[in-house]
This record gives structure tokens, sequence and C-alpha cells, in this order.
């Protein structure tokens, strides 16, 4: 029975993938669970998985190339085995993005025989191998995890390009049912990138001057993630009305409580931005307006507080989500962020890792900006935009005096969020950092 | 006297004494009332005078059945074979005692106190407990809910009104221990179809009357014309599409007479069996002064069985379609655990399993092609036929079929009705993979047991898949 590899579509905005090489050649064994091939998606470089075992009979697309997804890029099956079929179906174009399972491999609930697995696989580049399977369905079961799905939502899950790792069941034990797929495909899940401002964390890096700095004529192809940074914020930027609100925040009391708090931690420091990123978070649970997303007609309020962190990375930006950010503490956050950064750098996340955030924080002070507008995530309806924390001149009481400041920009989509709105967000937010006792109420 | 309980349950049938141990074991304080009259003690119509002692005559009928027609064919040669109707009915009036006594048991166990009486709301909601016997006191439950589970009562039509003589409904056909040369059951939903089956294999002529253009009419068409077949092959005369007009009950024979679209036709009968339908009791109830509204016959109720009264809630046949007990016990549980605050699910009423006992049996969940393909779905059917299948085939019952209604796209599970050998035990798969969203390949991959009628399931997802081996 032979198998397919195909360009799989690994999340709802993906459209087209390169295939960056192959690892086996035509004519070599393949078990079932082997890496065949490396492709090259709008987020990150991902291995492709054999789904079945036998020989690589004939590679469909040479390295290099940029398919659509859902295109047959190579066969496996018995040495001997009649292919003619699956050959001039990859001559007539891709397939069709629909669920599809090998007849004598009918899929049971549980097992999932499309799941990718073996993230111990060593020297990988990429840590979440793609389905080779046409369906797009994903099932982390790397860590032991297992995404309880009942065997229909799986299905239209998979048809649709929805990540089962994004939804939150509403079936008993959190189990996701028909009804939660079809209210994700009413609000679709955002695919968060970072905001065409870029931004790092704390104790990050300056961005070094190029080694060698070329001034050349040079068309070079825009790699996926760029076309997709490119497309989306396009998208964002044109259709959500964007208003702008700044502030000043006294951060004297935010960095006294840092140093304090490192001086007792072990094992990890609290950067400035784990604050800013906590103080968001309490901030919108207070003003649940902004945890919102526009939808046609209608405004989502969101049930969780999910922080997309805007990270630079080589070659572009992504901006990986910290969930549940209002239920953890400093020290978790901290911690998670760190992993975060490292891994979206090291372009190993797993896509429901940069999906799904509700609100955006995006930091440049690190290179001395003062301030700045950002444009925001869709479907996000805000974004905060983070300068530098500096020591400035202020007046208190009529006294000269220097403190350390820092300007914040929050960008809001007007559908969803009116001035007096985010002003009141933006309020709480300085409140809240100039006396971060406030967070505790 | 007045005693303060948390919930009063009014009717001990299965809606309303499942409802009164749950709240028992959730730790409220309950009493259930039951009037222990006509229709039914503890248990309600179900025990006593419904499901189960029509279910132990059925079994009594399928052995004289079998045995008359296929007896020789298995080995078993039937010689001076006696009919004894009265014996039978002595059988399931010992399960009935039996399974009655067994509530009480339940009662005494969870700490459920019994109240035998005609219970009623008054304006404050409390419940009057009116004794039943004249010459009794009446009692007050002061309590902070009430679940009316007061279940239903036999239907006829003017002109038909029971004499329990020579016109006789579900409740006197469970006792009648003399039979009648003669019988026409008027109404062939599933109540009608029992008793037709238990009264011929006890040798009875028996004439079924339907208004509606098949048997069990509520089911999938298919359904009733197999029946229909199966009952005419067994010597039945089944008249569909006729309406029951007249009746001269003081004639000798009785003549009754009924029109359908190939004009009047004059039936001689020794007695009729009416089995047109149940009617909700809430009359007498005290209900309007309690507030509580009453829609189409029935109490209306939302999704967590609460009437339009605070704290009254209501379940079971009194409470809206389908009248099935089964509906009713788990109403008895969201009410409870409504009460209680204890997590309640709302029932999954697009889920109930619909199922005749008579033989071949009948049972059917979910939608019916029509209504799928109402509904919007791209329907897939796949019907599997039961005359070469094994297990049919080995138990003599080869009649019959299973039908599964699914979405093309998803393969979702939308409806399944089937008509055969034990396929009552078969509806319990479709209902739970229906409530998993399970779909079609799941049911396809399993491994059912074989030889077995649950193979059939599988063999009709099969078929409904376009890759069913056994067809």
């Amino acid at each position: 029975m032979a198998t397919k590899v195909v360009m799989a579509q690994l999340s709802p905005t993906m459209e087209e993938g390169k295939l960056i090489e192959w690892k086996i050649s035509e004519g070599d064994a393949v078990s079932q669970g082997d890496i065949v091939a490396e492709i090259e998606t709008d987020k990150a470089n991902m291995d492709v998985e054999a789904m079945g075992a036998g020989v690589l009979r004939k590679i469909v697309v040479q390295a290099g190339a940029t398919v659509p997804v859902g295109t047959l890029i190579g066969i496996i099956a018995e040495p001997d085995e009649d292919i003619e079929s699956l050959l001039s179906e990859a001559a007539a174009g891709p397939v069709a993005g629909a669920a599809e399972e090998p007849a004598d491999a009918p899929v049971a609930p549980s097992d999932g025989p499309e799941a990718p697995t073996a993230t111990d696989e060593p020297a990988e580049v990429a840590e979440e191998p793609a389905s080779a399977a046409p369906s797009a369905e994903t099932e982390p079961e790397a860590e032991g995890e297992r995404v309880r799905a009942s065997p229909v939502a799986r299905k239209m899950a998979a048809e649709k390009g929805i990540e089962l790792g994004a939804i939150a069941g509403s079936g008993p034990g959190g189990r996701i049912v028909k009804a939660d797929i079809e209210a994700a495909i009413a609000a679709p899940a955002a695919a968060s990138l970072a905001t065409a401002t870029g931004g790092t964390t704390a104790g990050a890096i300056v961005a070094e001057p190029a080694a060698e700095p070329l001034l050349r004529d040079e068309r070079v192809e825009a790699s996926q993630m760029r076309k997709a940074i490119a497309r989306r914020l396009a998208e964002s930027i044109g259709p959500v009305p964007h208003f702008y609100l700044t502030i000043e925040v006294d951060m004297e009391r935010a960095l006294d409580m840092r140093s304090e708090l490192n001086a007792r931690a072990d094992g990890f420091k609290i950067g400035v931005n784990d604050i800013l990123l906590k103080t968001a978070a309490e901030a919108l649970v207070r003003h649940p307006q902004v945890n919102a997303s526009w939808d046609e007609d209608a405004i989502q309020f969101h049930g969780r507080v999910d922080l997309g962190i805007a990270v630079a990375v080589d070659g572009g930006l992504i901006t990986p989500v910290l969930r549940d950010a209002d239920r953890k503490g400093l020290r978790r956050i901290s911690l998670e962020s760190a992993d975060l950064i490292e891994r979206a750098r090291a372009r190993k996340l797993l896509p429901e890792e940069y999906q799904g955030a509700t609100f955006s924080l995006s930091n440049l002070g690190m290179f001395g900006i003062d301030e700045f507008t950002a444009v925001i995530n869709p479907p996000e309806a805000a974004i905060l935009a983070v300068g530098m924390t500096q020591e400035k001149p202020v007046v208190e009481e009529g006294e000269l005096t220097v403190r350390r400041r820092m300007r914040v920009t929050m960008s809001c989509d007007h559908r969803v969020v009116d001035g007096a709105i985010g002003s009141a967000f933006l309020a709480t937010f300085k409140e809240m950092l100039e006396n971060p006792l406030a967070m505790v109420l | 006297m007045s005693e303060r309980y948390n919930v009063v349950v009014i009717g001990a049938g299965p809606g309303g004494y499942v409802a009164a141990i749950r709240a028992a074991q959730l730790g409220l304080k309950t009493a259930c009332v039951e009037a222990n009259g006509y229709e039914g003690g503890l248990g309600g119509t179900c025990l006593n005078w419904g499901c189960i002692p029509a279910k132990a005559l059925l079994e009594s009928a399928a052995l004289a059945q079998t045995l008359k027609s296929q007896g020789a064919e298995f080995g078993v040669r039937p010689v001076d074979v006696e009919y004894d109707m009265s014996a039978a009915v002595d059988r399931s009036r010992a399960i009935s005692e039996k399974l009655t006594k067994g509530v009480g048991y339940l009662f005494k166990k969870n700490g459920v106190e019994s109240v035998f009486g005609h219970g009623r709301l008054t304006a404050q909601r409390e419940v009057v407990v009116d004794p039943t016997e004249p010459g009794g006191e009446s009692r007050i439950l002061d309590t902070r809910h009430v679940i009316v589970a007061t279940g239903a009562v036999m239907k006829t039509f003017p002109g038909f009104e029971l004499d329990g003589e020579k016109v006789i409904g579900s409740r006197e056909a469970l006792e009648l221990r003399e039979l009648p040369k003669r019988l026409v059951v008027v109404g062939a939903g599933f109540v009608g179809v029992e008793f037709a089956d238990v009264f011929s294999a006890f040798g009875v002529d028996v004439t079924v009357v339907e208004a509606l253009e098949t048997l069990v009419p509520l089911e999938d068409p298919e359904i009733g014309k197999t029946l229909a077949r199966s009952f005419k092959k067994r010597g039945m005369e089944i008249r569909t599409g006729t309406m029951v007009k007249a009746l001269e009950r003081d004639s000798s024979p009785m003549v009754l007479t009924v029109e359908s679209s190939k004009g009047e036709e004059r039936i001689e009968t020794d007695l009729v069996l009416m089995a047109v339908g149940r009617q909700p009791v809430t009359e007498g109830l005290g209900l309007e002064e309690a507030g509580v509204q009453v829609a189409d016959g029935f109490i209306a109720i939302d999704e967590y069985c609460r009437t339009s009264a605070e704290t009254v809630y209501a379940v079971g046949d009194v409470a809206g379609q389908p009248m099935l007990a089964h509906k009713g016990s788990h109403e008895g549980i969201v009410a409870a655990e409504h009460i209680a605050d204890a997590n309640p699910h709302p029932l999954r009423y697009d889920n109930i399993p619909s199922v005749g006992y008579c033989h071949p049996e009948i049972a059917s969940i979910g939608l019916s092609e029509p209504e799928a393909a109402e509904a919007g779905h791209d329907v897939k059917v796949g019907k599997f036929p039961l005359g070469a299948h094994g297990r049919a085939l080995t138990a003599g019952h080869n009649e019959g079929f299973i039908k599964i209604v699914a979405d093309a796209k998803y393969g979702e599970i939308l409806g399944v009705h089937m008509i055969g050998h034990n396929v009552s035990e078969l509806v319990a798969e479709a209902g739970v993979a229906r409530m998993l969203e399970a779909t079609l390949d799941e049911v396809a991959a399993h491994a059912h047991a074989h030889p077995s009628m649950a193979e059939a399931v599988m063999e009709a997802a099969l078929v409904t898949l376009g890759r069913a081996i056994h067809v």
C-alpha cells in the first residue's frame, strides 16, 4: 500500500511551503517514522516524517521548490508496487486538503496515525515533524500529552486546518467536541506574528551590524516567514482602524521590586519585561474589553489572557504566546518566557505556541527607542509598545527631581476598543507599575 | 403537621423514583408521594402496568410463536402444547411485584421517605397529600423544591370509551386471563403492535388498525413495512391508512366500522384494544395555583426540567415527549442534580433511543433520512439486511435490517434505524457512539464479536462506507 508524502498545512495561515532538502534518496528504504525531508513553512522549519514503510520510489518535488499546501512531494511504496495512479495524480496537481486515510488503516480516535512523534530525534533542527498524510491534524504526543477530541471534531479540525492544541474543549474533561470546532471556524484562531516594528526582551541581544556590510544589487526571494509577515501585517494595517495612546510610567518602584526579588531569587532572574507582562495580564483581567477580538459583526471576548511576546529572530520576527499570563507568578513568567524566547530564536516553536494570543507586548527599549507605535497582530484588539526606561527630569510637587521613566504606546483596534476603554486600561497598567502592590488586590 | 423537606417528588414511576433516589444520594431530605392507584404503585406505570409486565408477556409470546412456527425445525417438536395466558399473566405480575418491592428497598436504603396518597401543590408550593381511602387525614409536606412526576394515562377516542370489558386499554390488556377469539387493536405505535404480537402468538385472531400509512408510523417507513410483512405471515390482518369510525358495542358480536381510501369496512370482533396514545396527568394537582404552566397538555420545562414556577420541576411523561421511561429517569437525575447544584448536565434529547419489543424487535435513535437531509447534511445511507446474517440465522429469526444514516463529509453517525432479532440491545452502541461523536470509521474499526447481532451494526457501518464484506 503506497504512502503519499505531501506538503502539509501546518498552520491556518500556511498556503505554501518550501522543500529545503530531501534527507533520503530515491530507492532508499524507509521505515514508518523516519524523517524523509525538511520543509520551510511561514513560521519555522519542520521535518517531514514517513507515514508508512517501504522504499522512496519517487521524489515528485525537488529540493528548493516552493509548492502549495497539499501538493504530493514524494511516494513511498513497496519496491515492485504499481504507483502509476499516484504518479498521474501528481501530474494533475495538489491533493485536496480533506482528511484522507489509506483504506486499510482507519483512524482510531486515540491513536491518530497522522500524529507526529519522536521529538527525541537527535540533532534535528525543527522539533515537531510535519505530518506526511494530507491531514493537517497535530497531536503533540512528544511530551506524553494527548489532545482529547471526538472523532468528528478531529476530522473537522483536520479538514479546516485548525490546530487542536489551540482549542479549548467544552466536552467532559475538556474534551474537544464538534461544537468547539464549529465555534473556532466562526472566530478563527490568531496566528500571531510579531509586529513590523519587532522587539526583544530583557537581557537580550542588541542587534549587531552584519559582519560584512556589502551594498549590492540583488533580488533575494523572501523567506516563508517574511512573506507571511508582509501579508499579515498589510492585512492588519489596512482594515484595522488603529489609534494610539501614549503614557509615561514612573518605573522606580517596579525596578526596586525587581532588584529585591532578584536578590532573593534562586535559579532565575526576573527581567523588566517579565514585570511588564505580568502587569499587562493583570490590567487585562480588570479591563476584559481589551482582551477581545473583532469578529465580523460581533466582539469575541476571550476567557483567557494569553500574551504574545514579540521576539526578533534571525530574518524576521515571531510572537510566542505566554498562556494564562494572569494566573502565573513572576517566577513562572520569567522561566517560561525565557524558554519561549530561546526556542523562538532557534525556530523550534510548536505552532500552538505562536498562535492564539489575546494581546501582545513589544519592547524596543533595548535598542534605545524612546517610544514607538506598533501594528496590531490580528485578530487581537490591541498591542503595547514599550520604549526604553531612562532617567528623566520630573517635576514633583513643584520640585525638580530625577526619576527613571518609561514611555508606553498602546495601539487599539477602534472597532473593539474606544478611547475611554483604552485609556482606562493604560491608566491601570501605569498605576500597577507605579504601585506594584496594587496587583495583589 | 408540617415537616421541612428539601425535595418532595410527586409520583414514584421511573421519573419520580429515580429523581428521589438521586436527590437523597446528593444529601437532600427527600420524600416521594405515590397515589398507588389505578395506574401503579412504586415504580409507576412502567413497573406495574407498562414496560415490565408487557415485556414479560412478550417473552411468553416469543416462546409460543417460535415453538408453534419453528419448533420442529429447531428439533423441539411441540406436541399437545397448551397456551395458558393466565399463567403468563401471573408470571408478569410476579415480576412487577418483585421490582416494586425493589424500589421500596432502594428508597429505604437511600433514606427516601415514601408517602402514600394523592399529592398536589398549593399556592405556597407546599405539597398536600390527600388520602386515597375515605376517612384518612391529609398531610402537608413543607418543602423547598417539588418534582412533579405524575406520568400519563391511557387515552381514547369519543365513542370508544374504555369500559374494561368490551373496549379496553393497556391496563386491562396486561391482565387478560381469558382470551377473546377475535381482537382489534386500534393504533399501531409500539404499544399496539406489542399487544398484537402477544395475543396473536397465543392464538387470538388479531386485526391491527392504524390511521397513518404504515405500522409504527413514527419510525423509518421501511421498518413499518417489514413489520407488517412479518405480522401478515403470522395471519394477522393489517389495516393501515384506516380510521375507526364507529363501534356497535352492544351488538353481538360487536361491529367496528372503519374507513380507508378503499371505503368503509365492517369488522366483527369480540374485543377492542385502544392503543392510541397516552395523555399527561396534569389535572387535580394544583398546578395553576402554584403557577406551573402547562403547554400542549404537558407541563412546560426548560433544559434543567424547571417549570415556570420557581422551585417546581417536572420530569417524565407529564413533562413532554418522548414519553419513554428512560427519558423520564434521566430527567429525574437532571432535576435532582440541578436542585442540589451538583453539576447537572441537560439531557441530550436528540439522542434518546426508541424501542419496540414486538417480534421482530424495533430500535432507532437520532435522525431519519428525511430529517437529516432537511438539517442540511450531505446524507449517506447504508442498509445491512439480516437475511444472510450468521447470528440471525442461528437464532432462526433473520427478518429485518440495520440502517445507518450518516453525514458523508465526516462520517458522523446521524441516525440508526433497525428491525430484527434483539435489536433493542444494539441501539445502545449507536447511542454511545453518537454521544462521543464517533464516526462510521470507529464503529467499523472495532472488531465486534462474531457471531453476534451487534456485528450487524458494524456491517451496516461498512456498507455506509462503501466497503462491506458480507453483502
